[in-house]
């Protein structure tokens, strides 16, 4: 809620039953409450992630439990494995067809760096195909850390001043 | 699995009589298991005679390659059979030369031993002689190197490139659609 209460505020608001804000906070406050995460679970690194959406760590908290498997609704992919380059392609279209704005996490050693495998099959680091917004280092990390990387892609969202009005 | 060499001599013998007759065919001990060695010439009849003879190796469990470069014959192809009826597992080798790396195929024996044959091709190209889809499995289609073999380096020849090919067609294709539109 930390932007709502950034914008200034008059006296007496709740007592006249309105607020006052930016639309630019009260689009990101939107935003960053309800990420929808596009679930690329490539290997080990997606038990992981299905464990932090699970009831003990609870992505819900953060309101960004409702995983689409259509990347057409999804705004946050989360690439949780080792990603190869005749998966590369996939990986790439789905993301292209995820609508804007949309923020990418890099999920583990392997799509961060290609980790422990330096060979012929494998990405050598997701960020030669896609924009990363987060990594996440560990093998596999942990599902707080990944709930981390999310509050921090939630941190990224609040500071978005690209709204444009008028013209 | 673990044979005590007294059951492997056993095995080894009755294997033995029914290969008796049969030229270019050698039977071996094996450190876990017989082991024949076959020419590939003869190697789809011998295969046959396995599947349907007495001791009935129903099963093409595995199929790969050996690199033995800078040795001649290079290449050699190693099958694991078992035996469902008899407990019975045997292995089976054939070679083939650089650069004529044909094998018949056993997959009018073994359907199953398709997508092996497809495996093995695609890490060590071995061509496999009426095989009916020879395609590549694990590496994209398109790709020109088999990754097992022992001139291939570890990181790989140009691995990134049939993305990067992909990639450009894309972004050229979508910026006609954008300048027609
Ligand atoms: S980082 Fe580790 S756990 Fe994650 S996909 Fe790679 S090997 Fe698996």
């Amino acid at each position: 809620m930390g932007s709502l209460i950034e914008a200034p505020q008059p006296q007496n608001v709740g007592e006249q039953g309105f607020l006052t804000t930016k639309l630019q906070h009260l689009v990101n406050w939107g935003r960053k409450n309800s990420l929808w995460p596009m679930p690329l679970g490539l290997s080990c690194c997606a038990i992981e992630m299905m464990a932090m959406v699970g009831p003990r760590y609870d992505l819900a908290r953060f309101g960004a439990e409702a995983m689409r498997f259509t990347p057409r609704q999804c705004d946050l992919m989360i690439v949780a494995g080792t990603l190869t380059w005749k998966m590369a392609r996939a990986a790439r279209t789905v993301y292209d067809q995820m609508p804007e704005p949309k923020w990418v996490i890099a999920m583990g050693v392997c799509s961060s760096s290609g980790g422990m495998y330096k060979n012929y099959s494998v990405v050598q680091g997701i960020d030669s195909i896609l924009p990363v917004d987060i990594y996440v280092p560990g093998c596999p990390p942990r599902p707080d850390a990944v709930i981390d990387a999310v509050m921090k892609i939630q941190k990224k969202i609040e500071q978005d001043r690209s709204l444009k009005f008028g013209s | 699995m673990r044979t005590s060499p007294e059951d492997l001599r056993a095995q080894v013998a009755s294997l033995a009589e029914t290969f008796s007759d049969w030229e270019g065919v050698s039977l071996q001990a094996g450190i876990d298991m017989p082991q024949l060695t076959v020419a590939k010439e003869n190697l789809v009849p011998v295969m046959q005679a396995l599947r349907d003879g007495k001791f009935r190796f129903a099963h093409c469990s595995m199929i790969t390659a050996v690199d033995h470069m800078p040795e001649e014959p290079r290449f050699e192809v190693v099958y694991g059979l078992y035996s469902p009826s008899c407990n019975q597992w045997l292995r089976v080798k054939t070679h083939c030369q650089e650069f004529e790396e044909e094998v018949p195929s056993v997959t009018g024996i073994w359907s199953g031993a398709n997508w092996l044959e497809r495996e093995c091709f695609d890490m060590f190209g071995i061509r496999f002689q009426g095989h009916p889809d020879l395609r590549r499995l694990l590496m994209p289609e398109g790709y020109e190197h088999f990754p097992l073999r022992k001139e291939f380096p570890r990181d790989g020849i140009e691995p990134g490139r049939l993305y990067r090919q992909w990639d450009e067609g894309r972004r050229r294709e979508g910026a006609e659609e954008e300048s027609a539109s």
